[in-house]
C-alpha cells in the first residue's frame, strides 16, 4: 500500500514541464494587457498636465484654429485635424470597401485552385508593403496625376490621401473578409448548389448573410488602420490645416501632426502636452473601433455556435 | 455541342443509368452501374460505407460540376433526357430534391429557409410564399412546432427539426425526383418513423430514391432496393424478395442479414 500512495503523489517531470508551461504561457498572455495599459497610462501622464491645466473642451472640438507655436496666443483646437483624418478615412473607406469586399468574395467563392492561392498570396503581399512607399507613390505618382486630370494647383489633398490610404487598408480588409467568407461552412453552400441556386446567388442569398458579422468586422478594422496610419496621410493629405470642403482641399490629419511636431517640443510643455492629448483621443477612438470589430465578430460566433455540432446519432430503429 | 433529346422508350421512368462510372481525381469510385427507377417508387439504395451510394446520388443532379475532380461516364437519363444535355444545370437541380446526411439548416430564418427556393425563382409575393412556407413544413411534420416562430435561425433547431426544415426545403422545389442520402443518420428515431410515414405518402407525387445505411428502413419503404458494394452494383431486387431470401447474390443476403459490413 505505501508504494501506491507514493506514486499518487509523486510529481514527476511531465508535472513540472506542465507547470512550467502553464506560467510561460500565462506571463506571455498577461504582457499583452501589462503592455496596452503601460501605454494608456504612458501617454494619459504625459497628457494629463495639459488636460487638467490648459485643456478647454469647447476649443479642441470646436475651433480649427491649431497654432500651438504662436508666441503670444497658442490655440489648441483641434477640429481641422479632426475633419482632416475623418475625410481621408472617410474617402478610404468608400474606395476600399468595393475592391475589398470583391476580391474577397472572388478569392473566396469563385476562383480555384492555382488563381485562388496566387491571389491569396499577391494579396497578403500587398498587405506587407511598407506605407512610407504608399506615401511615395502619393507624392510622386498620385499627385502629378490629380493636377493633370482634375486641373488643381496641388495634387496633395483628401483624395490622394484618401486613395492611398484606401488602396492600403484594402489588403488587409480583404484577408479578414475571405477569414469571414471561409468560416461559413461548405455545407451551406452545397446544400444552396443543389436547390440549383447558382453561384451568385449562393453567394449572395446564403454566404453573405452567414457571413455579414466577420465582413463589418473587416470594414471596422480598417477603419481604424486608417485612423491610425501617419507616414503615407503626412505624405500625401498635403500637410496644411483646413476644414475640407471638396476633395481637392488640403488637410493635415491627427496622427501625422503628433509625428511632425512631436520631435520640435520641449518636454512638459503646453504643445507637448496637447500632442499627447491628441494621442489620447486617437487611443479612444480606435479602441472603440477594435471593440465594436470584436462585438460584431463575437456575435457571429454566437448566431453560428451550433453550426458544427453534430447532434447524436440515432440507433437503428 | 448538345446532345439531341431522347425520347424515353418507357415514359414512366423518372431515372435510366447506363453504364454509369465515377471518378475522383482518376479514382475509380463507382463503376457499370446500370438500372433504372420507375415514376412514383421508392427505390432503395443500401450498401456499407465507401460503396458508391453517395457519389451515384451525386451524379443525378450533376453535382460533379461543382466538386473538384469528379468524373462522370455512361449516361443518366431524368425524364428521359440525358442529364449532361441540360444547357442549364442549375434548372435540372430545382427539379430534384436533395437531402444530406446533415442536417443543413441554412443560417436564414426558418421562414427564409423554405421560402428560398421559391424566391430564386423569383417569386416574390408574399401571399404565395406565405403558402408554400406553410405548405411544405406541414408536409415535412415540422409546422406545429415552428409556426410561432418562422423568424428564428434555421441553424439553431435541434437536429431533428433541421432535418425536417431540410426535407421542407427540398419539398419547396416542387421537385418530380427526391434523392435522401442517408436522411436519418442524425434524426431520432421517433422523427425518423414521423418522417418515413411522410416519405410514404409522397410517392404518389415524386420518384424518391432512398439512400440508407440502415437496411431495415429500405426494408420498410422501398419497392426495390439495389445493393452497392466496393463500388459496384451487386444487384437490384425487390426489395421482400431480398430481404425474404431471395437475392441474386450471396453477399446480398449476408449484408441484409447482417453479416458483414
Amino acid at each position: 500500500m505505501p508504494e501506491v500512495a507514493h506514486a499518487a503523489d509523486r510529481r514527476d517531470a511531465a508535472w513540472w514541464v506542465d507547470r512550467a508551461v502553464r506560467i510561460l504561457v500565462l506571463a506571455g498572455g498577461l504582457s499583452a494587457i501589462v503592455f496596452i495599459a503601460g501605454i494608456f497610462v504612458f501617454i494619459t501622464r504625459e497628457g494629463a498636465g495639459f488636460v487638467f491645466d490648459r485643456f478647454d473642451f469647447r476649443e479642441f472640438f470646436g475651433s480649427p484654429r491649431w497654432t500651438p507655436t504662436s508666441s503670444h496666443n497658442p490655440t489648441y483646437g483641434a477640429l481641422a485635424l479632426i475633419a482632416g483624418t475623418a475625410s481621408v478615412t472617410g474617402l478610404a473607406m468608400v474606395v476600399s470597401v468595393p475592391f475589398s469586399l470583391g476580391a474577397a468574395i472572388y478569392i473566396g467563392e469563385f476562383a480555384t485552385g492555382r488563381v485562388r492561392e496566387t491571389l491569396k498570396v499577391l494579396v497578403e503581399l500587398l498587405a506587407a508593403i511598407p506605407s512610407v512607399v504608399w506615401g511615395f507613390i502619393g507624392l510622386s505618382i498620385m499627385n502629378p496625376l490629380i493636377i493633370q486630370v482634375f486641373n488643381v494647383p496641388v495634387g496633395l489633398n483628401v483624395l490622394n490621401a484618401g486613395v492611398i490610404l484606401g488602396l492600403m487598408a484594402a489588403p488587409i480588409m480583404t484577408t479578414i473578409a475571405e477569414d469571414a467568407l471561409k468560416a461559413v461552412p461548405d455545407t451551406y453552400r452545397e446544400a444552396a448548389e443543389a436547390m440549383g441556386a447558382t453561384r451568385w446567388q449562393v453567394t449572395f442569398k446564403v454566404v453573405l448573410p452567414a457571413a455579414r458579422n466577420g465582413l463589418v468586422a473587416a470594414t471596422l478594422l480598417g477603419v481604424g488602420r486608417g485612423f491610425g496610419e501617419t507616414m503615407a496621410v503626412l505624405m500625401a493629405s498635403g500637410h496644411s490645416i483646413n476644414l475640407p470642403t471638396s476633395p481637392f482641399d488640403s488637410v493635415r490629419a491627427l496622427t501625422a501632426t503628433i509625428a511632425a511636431e512631436l520631435g520640435e517640443t520641449a518636454a512638459g510643455s503646453d504643445h507637448y502636452g496637447a500632442l499627447f492629448t491628441l494621442g489620447i483621443f486617437l487611443f479612444l477612438v480606435t479602441f472603440a473601433i477594435n471593440f465594436a470589430a470584436d462585438v460584431f465578430v463575437r456575435g457571429g460566433q454566437r448566431k453560428h455556435r451550433r453550426r458544427g455540432r453534430r447532434p447524436a446519432a440515432s440507433a437503428n430503429p | 455541342m448538345s446532345v439531341p433529346v431522347q425520347a424515353s422508350e418507357v415514359p414512366d421512368r423518372a431515372i435510366e443509368v447506363e453504364d454509369l462510372a465515377i471518378r475522383y481525381h482518376g479514382k475509380l469510385a463507382l463503376s457499370r452501374v446500370t438500372l433504372h427507377v420507375p415514376s412514383h417508387e421508392i427505390f432503395g439504395i443500401i450498401g456499407p460505407a465507401n460503396s458508391g451510394k453517395t457519389s451515384f446520388l451525386r451524379a443525378i443532379n450533376r453535382m460533379d460540376l461543382m466538386t473538384a475532380g469528379m468524373e462522370v461516364s455512361g449516361s443518366v437519363r431524368v425524364e428521359g433526357r440525358d442529364v449532361r444535355s441540360w444547357r442549364n444545370p442549375y434548372a435540372l437541380r430545382q427539379r430534384i430534391g436533395v437531402v444530406f446526411p446533415l442536417p443543413v439548416g441554412l443560417p436564414l430564418s426558418i421562414y427564409d429557409n423554405v421560402a428560398l427556393s421559391a424566391r430564386l425563382r423569383r417569386t416574390r409575393k408574399r401571399a404565395d410564399l406565405d403558402v408554400i412556407v406553410e405548405r411544405c413544413l406541414r408536409r415535412a411534420a415540422l409546422w406545429d412546432e415552428v409556426k410561432d416562430r418562422l423568424d428564428s435561425l434555421g441553424s439553431l433547431l435541434s437536429g431533428g427539426q433541421q432535418q425536417r426544415l431540410t426535407i421542407a426545403r427540398a419539398l419547396s422545389q416542387d421537385p418530380s425526383i427526391l434523392l435522401l442520402d442517408e436522411f436519418s443518420i442524425a434524426v431520432d428515431p421517433v422523427t425518423t418513423m414521423r418522417i418515413e410515414e411522410v416519405l410514404a405518402e409522397l410517392k404518389s407525387e415524386m420518384t424518391i430514391v432512398l439512400v440508407t445505411n440502415l437496411v431495415q428502413q429500405a426494408r420498410r419503404l422501398a419497392s426495390r432496393t439495389a445493393f452497392f458494394l466496393t463500388g459496384e452494383l451487386v444487384e437490384v431486387t425487390e426489395t421482400e424478395a431480398m430481404f425474404e431470401g431471395g437475392a441474386q447474390d450471396p453477399r446480398t443476403t449476408a449484408y441484409v442479414e447482417g453479416k458483414f459490413g
